[in-house]
């Protein structure tokens, strides 16, 4: 019993200390640029979480962050590398913009439902397709993805300059969505657009985690991440267990359209993605692809984003740049930390090899 | 020792009161802070931003102020930007850029004690100055000279986004051509509708080699970071560009025939010299010809293009305009007629 309960635990702090050794080398590295590392850190600490308004505009971050991210991992289960979150969740946006723009009668409870499930629909349609070609046609989805997401930044251009352009600005942006469509902003964040989108990618997170740990099919998904032929000898039809594994992730992805169009900016702004699909490749990567370690991840990854922001007004010589290279060091630190134990796993089974 | 020390440290402190007393303002004063924040084209797109960038150093040097320009990443971030400025107690906040008019809107009624300025739109707010140019007078300018210049009587226009913004310069250009000779042929072609198209330089080469070898001569290019490939296939077809916003002579000598100047740097360094004097209108602030917020530039690198008859020719287009004599078609009023 007592091996049950610490074994995820040092699964998860292990990791954790990992990122934080990153932090810190990422961070120290601003003193040869001539800054007071610890004066740094705490800007970003108090830029990320200084006053209501700050920590409402981290978890803002944080949502989209946490889909990408899940979007990312549950596919990694299956054994498949979604880098098209990024497409996915643009689809997911079109769709609920399209919605929001054509129907705008719907009236309020049900419409947030409808839009929902557009938002799952697109993302899951753009996901499946690589899904589908991978299981059933060999295409590998990396390829794939990467091709779908050039698709929909097209596609999404031209639906929303041609057919549902905004008649009020010279923004290239859809027309605003329906009023019925749009989430109340917390009043606790200030003025800073945290709604109920962000419960929504938590309650994703933990009905993932439920559906890997605690079903058949969920078992099925994992296994036929681990072993594809073990699975399929086992009678697990793998291909549709792929195919499904890439629906889900992109149906994720495509939720990130709720927080941004229905939570934020009431219309689909072409260009409004800063690349969550593609932070959530680390931010799943961090959380070694488990479901509940994507949403702190995610968070770390907000804090990062919206922390460093005030180092181009606090510091002289550092900039927000700084952001991408704190996070490749929380990154690559993890990433030791997993060779690390992987290394030791084959040490300590040597006669296991592999004769494939 | 100790009464020594605090006896000098008083008379200091008294030093300096009667100096701040005889200028009338105390000397311990903290400096005029002026916040800018930049389109996503950053300070180095060498025109739009990078005017906006040139105004804030200038005023910084000149004027003691102290500056800080920041430039968004992504759409979501001008409003975080803004409200830091606004919280960090910095007196006047630019945002240079119509993108930003939705969050300069929304913060400048969240703290109705700052100052906000917002270049190329309007937001109507007691604590907002909206700078507007009026592109499409230079325009004309930009188009009798490319007209006047051309020897093949074919004249092209390359566009950034496909927006009203740059559908006004193309309008002044082209009612420039016509004015000076109606014959003349126009070729017209957009790098896109995304904000892509404003950095997109293989584009902009495309678009001028495709124009060129349609007879072209001369392209005036409204673009941003696009003019580049512009300017690129000018210099290889050995033909005739003319830059926007910044002045963009010097980037190839000899084939940038001159560039239409969009004074933000103008625009940006005057109201911080007013608003140091406390002196602040809100409400739209128009630059045009008359008041030089835009003009087109003649400078060593384009001098030897440039001649005398055609100068003087384009000097009297300008007074006219001016004066009124001359109406030049604006976009933005037709299109909102229609």
């Amino acid at each position: 019993m007592s091996s049950n309960l610490k074994q995820p635990l040092v699964a998860a702090l292990r990791p954790a200390l990992a990122a934080l050794i990153g932090l810190s080398l990422g961070v120290a590295l601003t003193a040869f640029a001539g800054e007071n590392p610890w004066q740094v850190f705490m800007v970003i600490l108090r830029g990320a979480l200084g006053t209501p308004y700050d920590a409402g505009m981290t978890l803002f971050y944080a949502t989209p962050l946490i889909l990408t991210g899940l979007a990312v991992a549950l596919p990694y289960r299956a054994g498949l590398f979604n880098i098209g979150a990024e497409g996915q969740l643009l689809m997911g946006a079109l769709a609920v913009a399209v919605v929001g723009v054509l129907l705008p009668t719907v009236s309020a409870p049900m419409s947030l439902l409808v839009s929902v499930l557009a938002a799952f629909a697109a993302g899951a349609l753009w996901g499946g397709i690589a899904g589908w070609l991978r299981a059933y046609r060999g295409s590998h989805e990396v390829i794939t993805t990467i091709m779908l997401n050039f698709i929909a930044a097209g596609l999404t251009s031209w639906v929303v300059l041609a057919l549902i352009p905004s008649q009020d600005s010279q923004n290239p942006e859809s027309a605003r969505i329906s009023a019925n469509y749009m989430l109340e902003h917390f009043s606790a964040f200030s003025s800073a657009p945290v709604t109920w989108a962000l419960p929504l990618a938590v309650v994703t997170a933990l009905l993932v985690w439920l559906f890997l740990r605690f079903t058949v099919r969920g078992y099925e998904l994992k296994a036929t991440g681990l072993s594809i032929d073990a699975a399929r000898f086992a009678g697990i039809n793998v291909r549709f267990m792929q195919m499904l594994a890439m629906a889900l992730g992109g149906g994720i992805a495509g939720l990130v359209g709720i927080a941004e169009v229905c939570g934020n900016s009431s219309r689909f702004r072409l260009g409004f993605s800063p690349d969550y699909g593609f932070i959530g490749i680390p931010v799943a990567l961090m959380a070694r692809a488990h479901p509940l370690g994507a949403v702190a991840s995610a968070l770390l990854f907000a804090v990062l984003q919206k922390g460093t922001a005030e180092l181009d007004l606090e510091t002289t010589y550092v900039t927000r740049d700084l952001a991408a290279i704190i996070q490749a060091m929380v990154v690559l630190a993890v990433a030791a930390e997993g060779g690390f134990t992987w290394l030791k796993w084959r040490r300590a089974k040597p006669e296991v090899k592999n004769h494939a | 020792m100790q009464r020594h020390w605090m006896g000098r440290h008083l008379l200091m402190s008294l030093i300096a009161g009667l100096l701040g007393l005889t200028t009338g303002r105390p000397v311990w004063a903290a400096p005029y802070r002026v916040g800018i924040v930049l389109d996503k084209g950053g300070k180095d797109d060498k025109s739009f931003n990078a005017a906006a960038f040139k105004g804030a150093q200038e005023a910084e040097k000149k004027l003691g102020v102290q500056t800080k320009v920041l430039e968004g990443r992504d759409d979501n971030s001008s409003e975080p930007m803004l409200r830091s400025l606004a919280e960090k107690k910095f007196d006047l906040i630019f945002a240079i850029g119509f993108s930003q008019a939705e969050a300069v809107k929304k913060v400048a009624a969240q703290f109705p004690d700052r100052h906000f300025v917002i270049v190329d739109s309007t937001v109507s707010s007691p604590n907002v100055a909206s700078v507007i140019f009026e592109e499409h007078e230079a325009s004309y300018l930009i188009g009798a000279l490319a007209a006047l210049t051309s020897k093949t009587g074919k004249v092209g226009f390359v566009g950034g986004m496909d927006i009203p913004l740059i559908r006004r310069f193309q309008m002044g250009y082209e009612a420039g051509v016509k004015g000076v000779k109606p014959q003349t042929k126009i070729l017209v072609n957009y790098a896109g509708v995304t904000g892509e198209s404003w950095n997109n330089p293989p584009k902009g080469k495309e678009l001028a080699l495709t124009q060129y070898n349609q007879g072209v001569d001369v392209i005036f290019s409204a673009a941003g970071a696009t003019n580049m490939g512009v300017f690129d296939a000018a210099e290889e077809q050995k033909k005739l560009a003319i830059g926007c916003d910044s002045n963009q002579n010097w980037i190839k000598p000899g084939f940038v025939l001159s560039s239409l100047l969009k004074r933000v740097d103008v625009a940006v360094f005057k109201i911080i010299e007013d608003a140091q004097k406390s002196i602040f209108h809100n409400g739209i602030i128009k630059y045009g010809l008359a008041d030089q917020g835009v003009d087109f530039a003649v400078d060593q690198y384009n001098e030897k293009l440039l001649s005398p008859e055609i100068l003087k020719k384009l000097a009297s287009l300008k007074a006219d305009i001016i004066a009124g004599k001359i109406k030049v078609p604006d976009y933005y009023v037709v299109a909102k007629a229609k």
